[in-house]
C-alpha cells in the first residue's frame, strides 16, 4: 500500500483551477474544439463515504457548486429548503442539493445512494453520495460497486469511527484499490496540524490489513471549500493537491482501467440474436481482455469450441472488440450457447464448477440460513445455491475472524456456496464482473446478498455418481410400486402423524412397501445434535429429505411427518426429487383447534414462555401455496383422509 | 486502440441494461415520450439488436395535449423504423374534458399521464417499462435504481428499493409487479447533446430555434400551438424565435428566446446557460419534493 500526504509526498503541488464547463462565462467558445476535447475525455466514478455526519453530502454538494453544475433555479429552490430543513442557519445547506428524498431531508441524514454528475477540463465525473448510517450499509455497497475510487470522510473532531473502518473494509472488499482520506472540518479544528498527522497515522496503521494499494490524506473544510478546489491559505502546513486536483489527476488502476485489456477474454452471454435464419450472434458486454475475428472461442459450459467470424459493435461491424464494449458476435460453427454461457479464449478458460468459496454481505432483515436455498445471478447466469458452510464472520472493527451460525443485516461473513449445477466465473481478484454475484430470495425476490467468489471448490468433479447396475427403475419395480415421498405439512397436533400412521397401515395391507419418518424416529438418532432454533430447523428439514430421497432411490414409498414451516426447506425437498415423486399433503387444521387438542402440551408451555420458537405462537407457519393435497383434519376423520390419499396416488400412479 | 471515452461507456452500460431487459422480461416496452432523450434511448435499443430490431413495441402516452409536430414525428419514426408504435390517451379523461388549462397541471398530468400510464401498463400485462429518465434531472431521481421495482398499484418505494451492485440487475418480479428500467440514468444533458451530435440523431424541429408564435404567462413564454389556448382579451400572440429544452403538453411547457439552429449551437447555450433544463417545466414546481410524490403515485 502507498500512503502518502505531504510529509511522505512531492506529488502534485499546483491546484487547479476548474474552468471545465465554462457555463457562467459569456465569452466566445470554440464549440468544435469544445466538442472535440469532450470526446477525448475519460470518465471517473468514486464514491464518498464514512459516517453519519462526517459531512459526505456537504462535500458533494461543494463539488457540484464549485465546478459550476449547479444551475440557478436549483440554488434557489436549495435556498429555499435551507430555510426549512437547513443545518446551516442563514447559508444555504449545500447538503440539501443531493439529499433528493424527502424524508432525507426531513431526518438530515442520506438514506439512499445518490448518484451526481461533473466535469472539469480534465475529466467527466460520476459521484455515488453513500449513506453513513450502518442500517443502509447496502445502499453504501450499491455504490461502491461500480466505483473506481473511493473518497472516506472523517470528521477532523472525531477521528476514526466505527463506520470508517466499516465503509473502508467493504470498498477493499468490493475491490477499490485507492482510497483518498478527505479529513474534513479541519475549521473546527482550528486547522490543526497535528490532529490530521494522527488521523492519518491511525489510518494508515489501519489500512495495512486491507487489501488497497494507495491511501492520499488531504485536511479540508467541505463547509468553506478550502482545499476542494481552492488551496487553503489558513493551512499552509498542507502542500499536497486539493481533492479535485487529486481527482482530476490521479491515474486509476485496477479492473475498469486499460489493464482490463490484458487480462483473459470474458464475454458473458446476455441475449441470442437471431433477426432471421442468416444470422445468430451473441450479445453482451466485454468483461475482460479483447477478441479479433478469427480469434478461436470456447464456450464454457458446453466446452465446445469455434472461431470467431464477425463482430457487431455500437456503430458497425469491427475488427475487434475491447473490454467494456457492448457487442454482437458470430461464429464459424453452429454450436449450442445460450444465456448464461461465458464466452472465453480456450487457453485461459474460466472455472466451471458448482462449488466455490466466497465473501457475502448479508442485506436482508431475515439472517442467512446455511442449507437454505436462494436464487443466485452471475454475470448473466443463474442458479439455486446455497450457503453450505459459514466458515467465518468478520468483524468489521478488528478486521478478525468469529465463529458464526448465521449472518444478520449488514455482517459479512467467508462461506462455501453450492450450486445445482455448474457455472462459468472467475474469482472477484481477477475479474470484477465475472468474479461477482448477487443472492435472492426465492419468495420475496428481495436482493439479500453481494457475493465475491474467492476461489472455486472442486469436491464436485471428485465425487462422481456410480453408474449402478441395479438402479431405482430395478429396486421400484422389485417392489412393484412408484416410489414417492408423502410430505406431511401442518402445525403441531394438526393431525399430520395420526393420518400417516393410518395411511401406512392401509398401504402395508394393500402390500406395498413403506416407511414413516418423522420427529420422534429422526430427532433422536440422527438429528439428535439440532434445537428448534431456524438454522436448526432448516439443518433438520434438509437431512430428513436427504434420507427420504435415498428410500425412494431405494424403491420406497416414503411418508415423512414434519411442521417444516418455511416455503423455501419444503421447496428445497421438492427439488431433490424427480419430478412427481414429491406428494406435498398440507394438514390445514386451524390453530385454535391443534391448540385446543395440544396433544403433548407443548401449547400450553409455549403460551407460558416456557417453550421458545413454538410454530404458530413465536415461530412462523408459512402456508403450502401448491400443496398436491390438502386434508381438513379439523372437519374430517383420519381414516377418510387415508383413503383421500390413496385415491390420489392411485389416480397419479 | 483507442480508449474507450465516456460516452462509449456510457453506450455501452445502456445498451447493456437495454439487452438485459429483452432477455428477462416477458413482456418488455419501451415508453417513447418523442423527446431528446426517447430519442437517445431509441437509437441505443435500435444499436442493442442490431443486425436485427428491438424486441419490443414503443408506447407513448397521448395527453391530447402534445405540440402537433411531436405527434408528426412519432408517427413518421415508427413507421420509418418499421417498430409497433402503441398509443394510449385516456378515454375517460377525454369523457371529463381533463386538461391543463381548465383543471391546472396537477390533475391533467394526474389522470391523463399517470393514470393513462398505468392503464396502458395493465391493459397490454407489461412486466417492464423503459424510460428515459436521467439521474441529472431532478434530486429524487438520482435516488431511484436502474431497475425501479413497482408494486401491483404501480407505486414507487423509496425507502426499500433494492441493493443494485455492479451490473447485475435482479429482475424477479411477482405476478401484476413490474419494473420500470432506465438505461440512461447516467447521463448528464451535456451528454445526450454530445451524443445526438456525434450519432447525428434526428429530432422532433421544436428542439431547434425558428419563429414561433408565444404568449407570456407567469412569466413563462407559452406557444400558442392550437386554438384550444385561451386568450385573453386584445391578447395577440408575438412571434419570437424561440426553442424548447425540454416537450411536453404544450401549454405547460415554456419555450425560451434562443437563436440555436444547430446541435452545436444548443450545446453552446447549454454551456452558457444559467438555468436547469426542468426549469420550463410547471409540474416540478408545485410543491417540495413534487417528484418524489408524483413518482411514488407511479408517475415515471
Amino acid at each position: 500500500m502507498r500512503a502518502s500526504h505531504p510529509a511522505t509526498t512531492d506529488a502534485a503541488k499546483t491546484a487547479t483551477q476548474n474552468t471545465g464547463v465554462p457555463r457562467n462565462e459569456t465569452a466566445e467558445i470554440d464549440i468544435e474544439a469544445f466538442l472535440k476535447a469532450q470526446d477525448a475525455k475519460d470518465q471517473l466514478r468514486f464514491i464518498t463515504c464514512g459516517s453519519v455526519d462526517d459531512g459526505k453530502s456537504t462535500l458533494l454538494g461543494r463539488l457540484l457548486y464549485d465546478s459550476k453544475t449547479v444551475f440557478e433555479d436549483q440554488l434557489s429552490a436549495t435556498a429555499t429548503e435551507s430555510k426549512k430543513y437547513g443545518t446551516q442557519g442563514e447559508k444555504v445547506d449545500l447538503a440539501l442539493l443531493v439529499d433528493g428524498l424527502q424524508a432525507e431531508r426531513e431526518q438530515g441524514i442520506t438514506i439512499d445512494v445518490a448518484y451526481r454528475y461533473f466535469e472539469t477540463d480534465k475529466r467527466k465525473f460520476i459521484a455515488a453520495d453513500t449513506p453513513g448510517h450502518e442500517q443502509y450499509t447496502r445502499n453504501m455497497a450499491t455504490g461502491a460497486s461500480t466505483a473506481d475510487l473511493a473518497v472516506i470522510l472523517i470528521d477532523a473532531r472525531r477521528g476514526i469511527l466505527t463506520q470508517t473502518r466499516r465503509h473502508s473494509y467493504i470498498v477493499s472488499l468490493l475491490g477499490i484499490r485507492q482510497v483518498v482520506l478527505a479529513v474534513n472540518k479541519m475549521d473546527l479544528v482550528d486547522y490543526d496540524q497535528s490532529t490530521f498527522d494522527a488521523i492519518f497515522e491511525e489510518y494508515v496503521a489501519f489500512a495495512e490489513e486491507l487489501n488497497l494499494a494507495e491511501v492520499r490524506a488531504i485536511p479540508l473544510s467541505a463547509l468553506t471549500g478550502e482545499n476542494v478546489f481552492a488551496p487553503s491559505e489558513t493551512m499552509a502546513w498542507y502542500d499536497g493537491p486539493t481533492l479535485m486536483a487529486t481527482l482530476e489527476d490521479i491515474e486509476v488502476t485496477g479492473e475498469r482501467a486499460e489493464q482490463a485489456r490484458e487480462r483473459p477474454f470474458r464475454l458473458p452471454v446476455q441475449w441470442v440474436n437471431r433477426p432471421n435464419q442468416d444470422f445468430r450472434g451473441f450479445s453482451g458486454t466485454v468483461a475482460s481482455g479483447s477478441v479479433s475475428v478469427g480469434d478461436p472461442i470456447l464456450a464454457s459450459l458446453s466446452g465446445k469450441t469455434s472461431k470467431v467470424k464477425a463482430i457487431v459493435g455500437p456503430a458497425g461491424e469491427l475488427e475487434q472488440a475491447v473490454a467494456g464494449q457492448a457487442v454482437t458476435i458470430s461464429l464459424r460453427d453452429e454450436i449450442d450457447i445460450s444465456r448464461g454461457d461465458l464466452l472465453a479464449h480456450p487457453k485461459s478458460a474460466p472455472d466451471t464448477v458448482d462449488q466455490f468459496a466466497a465473501h457475502i454481505i448479508w442485506m436482508d432483515s431475515d439472517p442467512m440460513l446455511p442449507e437454505r436455498t436462494y436464487v443466485a445471478r452471475f454475470a448473466s447466469d443463474q442458479t439455486i445455491a446455497r450457503v453450505t458452510d459459514l466458515t467465518h464472520l468478520i468483524d468489521v472493527n478488528t478486521l478478525d475472524h468469529l465463529a458464526a451460525k448465521t449472518l444478520g443485516l449488514n455482517d459479512v461473513g467467508y462461506c462455501k456456496i453450492a450450486l445445482d449445477r455448474p457455472v462459468a466465473f472467475d474469482a472477484y481478484k481477477d475479474n470484477r464482473q465475472t468474479g461477482a454475484f448477487i443472492l435472492v430470495d426465492k419468495f420475496t425476490n428481495a436482493t439479500v446478498a453481494a457475493g465475491m467468489i474467492d476461489f472455486p471448490l472442486r469436491r464436485a468433479s471428485n465425487i462422481e455418481w456410480h453408474d449402478m447396475k441395479v438402479d431405482k427403475l430395478a429396486r421400484a419395480a422389485a417392489n412393484a410400486q412408484k416410489p414417492r415421498v408423502l410430505w406431511f405439512t401442518g402445525l403441531s397436533g394438526s393431525g399430520k402423524s395420526t393420518v400417516a400412521d393410518r395411511l401406512e397401515q392401509k398401504l402395508h395391507a394393500l402390500g406395498k412397501r413403506t416407511y414413516l419418518l418423522d420427529g420422534d424416529n429422526v430427532r433422536h438418532g440422527l438429528n439428535k445434535d439440532l434445537g428448534f432454533t431456524d438454522q436448526d430447523r432448516v439443518e433438520n428439514i434438509r437431512r430428513v429429505a436427504e434420507v427420504a430421497k435415498l428410500m425412494v432411490d431405494a424403491g420406497l414409498i416414503v411418508l415423512a411427518s414434519f411442521i417444516s414451516p418455511f416455503r423455501s426447506e419444503r421447496q428445497m425437498a421438492r427439488a431433490l426429487m424427480d419430478e412427481g415423486e414429491f406428494v406435498e399433503v398440507y394438514v390445514d387444521t386451524p390453530l385454535e383447534i391443534c391448540e385446543a387438542r395440544d396433544p403433548k402440551g407443548l401449547y400450553k408451555k409455549a403460551r407460558a414462555g416456557e417453550l421458545k420458537n413454538f410454530t404458530g405462537i413465536d415461530s412462523d407457519y408459512e402456508t403450502p401455496e401448491n400443496a398436491e393435497i390438502v386434508l381438513k383434519s379439523g372437519e374430517v376423520d383420519p381414516d377418510t383422509l387415508a383413503d383421500q390419499i390413496i385415491a390420489y396416488l392411485e389416480s397419479h400412479s | 486502440m483507442q480508449s474507450l471515452s465516456h460516452l462509449d461507456r456510457l453506450e455501452a452500460e445502456s445498451i447493456h441494461i437495454i439487452r438485459e431487459v429483452a432477455a428477462e422480461f416477458r413482456n418488455p416496452v419501451m415508453l417513447y415520450s418523442i423527446g431528446k432523450d426517447s430519442a437517445v434511448m431509441l437509437h441505443l435499443a435500435m444499436k442493442a439488436f442490431a443486425p436485427g430490431v428491438p424486441p419490443f413495441p414503443l408506447l407513448h402516452v397521448d395527453t391530447t395535449w402534445k405540440f402537433r409536430e411531436m405527434i408528426l414525428f412519432r408517427d413518421q419514426l415508427a413507421a420509418r423504423l418499421g417498430l409497433e408504435l402503441i398509443v394510449n390517451i385516456n378515454q375517460d379523461g377525454v369523457a371529463r374534458g381533463i386538461g391543463p388549462i381548465t383543471h391546472g397541471s396537477k390533475l391533467h398530468t394526474d389522470v391523463m399521464k399517470t393514470e393513462s400510464l398505468k392503464q396502458a401498463l395493465d391493459r397490454h400485462g407489461f412486466d417492464a417499462a423503459f424510460g428515459g429518465a436521467r439521474r441529472d434531472e431532478e434530486k429524487s431521481r438520482a435516488k431511484e435504481r436502474v431497475f425501479s421495482f413497482r408494486s401491483k398499484s404501480h407505486r414507487w418505494d423509496p425507502k426499500t428499493q433494492r441493493p443494485e451492485l455492479w451490473n447485475l440487475y435482479n429482475t424477479r418480479i411477482a405476478a401484476g409487479e413490474s419494473v420500470r428500467v432506465f438505461p440512461i440514468s447516467n447521463w448528464t444533458e451535456l451528454d445526450v447533446w454530445q451524443y445526438i451530435h456525434r450519432e447525428n440523431i434526428p429530432l422532433v424541429p421544436l428542439y431547434f430555434a425558428a419563429m414561433r408564435p408565444v404568449v407570456e404567462r407567469d412569466g413563462v413564454l407559452v406557444m400558442v400551438d392550437d386554438e384550444r389556448l385561451p386568450l385573453a382579451p386584445g391578447e395577440v400572440p408575438q412571434e419570437k424565435l424561440v426553442r424548447f429544452r425540454t416537450l411536453g403538453c404544450y401549454p405547460l411547457t415554456g419555450a425560451v428566446e434562443s437563436s440555436a439552429k444547430t446541435v452545436p449551437d444548443i450545446i453552446l447555450e447549454l454551456l452558457q446557460s444559467r438555468g436547469s433544463e426542468r426549469q420550463g417545466r410547471v409540474i416540478d414546481q408545485d410543491q417540495i419534493g413534487s417528484m418524489e410524490k408524483k413518482k411514488q403515485e407511479g408517475y415515471f
